[in-house]
């Protein structure tokens, strides 16, 4: 194995091509923190829905029951009765383990979450792999990367071993931006976190406002989840697929 | 083997052994401070301890959030409860005159207080929110003797861990830590909103727990006991709830 060549001939026998042709893609930390983020948020996803169904119902503010006029109702059947949703029946509670699962997940995700943060401050990963180019910052650019999304362009070779711009930008929106706000906004619904950190709540405008945040942000990353799954398809589900596995790629050959 | 894989190898051990010993050495301090929940068993009990134990470490003595009077609910959510029975009807009639605490266990004056006596004692006050674990939320003004005041009349002991208490519902009762039964918040409650606390709000007696969830502020309780030990309660872990499936601890 040559250590100085950084596409590592490693040639797999089931595919006939020379040497040379894989790439080193995703590195351990990365792939590991990725799969452990994907089970806990699966875990938070499923568990989160099955509390919503106790009260589907969501408020602004301090203040929301069901003597409270609400901003968004979900208009879904409840597993609590008391709750006036128009259907003849009520669900089981699943909130014992739901919310037992939904905090040890969230323990989970921050964990693998601040483990990431760290190393990819320190080993330079977010500068190198995840911060656009200054270059590729203009609308130009940008505009040009969206067009190829949506006529559904198959990414080149580069792609292979580099995110493109919008990868990037919303990565890092991912990262930076809702992968906090969700934490923030679940924390500043618990009453013993909201007792040593008042402010938390305060800052967003309420219990019932933190709550609403918090599942719409969770709109947000299934968005987001549902778009880079496509993406994963479209650019070749086994070949990326073994990328985040294996950590190697091969480049389309043209 | 080659080299890199056994360096590899030694490196993963030896951080594997410092995260074991790690490990084994946080549970055991933790053991210590009373950080551990009776609910840390099974499929669970990691993120329950890991919850129980930060926000003890970060606010044992930290105060519920208190809100402006102007922020009282005007038309509060009492949730319900299962049919109240006989017994209550039958209280309820007599004006809870007759209505007793009683107060055992690990302390050197076990007590039946009256309800007149209850209210006889000094109270405290504070408009608080209520929250559920479905999610909803109401904020009143809660009156009450504060919880520490009742365990000092009866001289709880140094050796005090948990107080238990029970509804008169049957087979509804919890129980919290020192750091709750202590705090200054933690009230037997006998009103709210400036008249007598309702019956369907938990009247004549609720203990009112502001930094938990609905669920551990027990309604129309009858009687505490003081325990060092939850083992002998119910299936161990604690309360009603956390024998049915919910966390012990409800401050999230």
């Amino acid at each position: 194995m040559n250590a100085t060549v950084p596409i590592a001939g490693r040639a797999s026998s089931r595919i006939a091509m020379p040497a040379a042709t894989e790439v080193k893609r995703h590195s351990a930390t990365v792939r590991i923190t990725h799969w452990l983020t994907t089970i806990a948020f699966l875990a938070l996803l499923v568990t989160g829905c099955e509390i919503v169904l106790s009260h589907p119902r969501f408020y602004w503010g301090e203040i929301g029951n069901v003597n409270v006029h609400p901003w968004l109702n979900l208009h879904l059947p409840s597993s609590r009765d008391t709750v006036p949703t128009g259907y003849g029946y009520v669900l089981p509670d699943q909130n014992g383990w739901s919310r037992y699962l939904h905090f040890q997940s969230a323990w989970l995700a921050v964990g693998t979450g601040l483990f990431y943060l760290l190393w990819g401050v320190f080993s330079g990963h977010f500068r190198r792999n995840l911060l656009p180019a200054a270059s590729d910052l203009s609308i130009k650019k940008i505009a040009s990367s969206i067009v190829n999304r949506l006529r559904f362009k198959r990414p080149g070779p580069e792609e292979s071993w580099s995110y493109n711009v919008l990868q990037r930008l919303s990565y890092l929106t991912v990262i930076f931006v809702l992968f906090p706000l969700m934490i923030w906004t679940g924390l500043a619904m618990s009453f013993g976190f909201d007792s040593a950190f008042p402010i938390a709540v305060r800052l967003l405008g309420g219990h019932q406002t933190a709550r609403s945040l918090h599942f719409l942000v969770t709109i947000l990353l299934v968005l987001f989840l549902l778009v880079h799954v496509v993406m994963v398809i479209l650019a070749g589900f086994r070949a990326r697929m073994r990328a985040m596995i294996t950590g190697r790629a091969v480049p389309p050959t043209e | 083997m080659n080299k890199i894989s056994r360096r590899k190898l030694i490196t993963t051990g030896v951080a594997a052994a410092a995260g074991a010993s790690g490990l084994a050495v946080a549970a055991k301090v933790a053991k210590a401070h009373g950080l551990i929940p009776p609910d840390s068993g099974g499929l669970y009990g990691a993120g329950e301890t890991l919850t129980y134990a930060a926000q003890r470490v970060l606010g044992r003595h930290a105060m519920a959030r208190e809100f402006p009077r102007g922020e009282i609910s005007q038309n509060p959510f009492a949730n319900e409860v299962a049919p109240l029975g006989e017994e209550f009807n039958r209280l309820q009639a007599a004006g809870f005159a007759e209505w007793r605490l009683t107060v055992d266990g690990m302390a050197a004056r076990p007590t039946t207080f009256s309800l007149a006596e209850i209210k006889s004692y000094p109270t405290t006050s504070h408009i608080t929110m209520i929250g559920c674990e479905e999610g909803w939320t109401y904020i009143a003004e809660w009156k009450g003797v504060p919880l520490s005041f009742i365990l000092d009349r009866v001289g709880a002991l140094p050796q005090v861990r948990y107080v238990v208490y029970r509804s008169i519902q049957p087979d509804w009762w919890e129980s919290i830590d020192m750091a709750d039964a202590l705090h200054p918040q933690t009230v037997v409650a006998t009103g709210m909103n400036g008249a007598d606390l309702p019956v369907p709000f938990g009247g004549p007696l609720r203990l009112r727990i502001p930094r938990q969830l609905g669920y551990k502020s027990v309604k129309y309780i009858t009687h505490l006991t003081l325990t060092d030990n939850l083992k002998p309660f119910g299936q161990g872990k604690g309360g009603a709830a956390s024998d049915g499936g919910y966390a012990w601890y409800a401050g999230i």
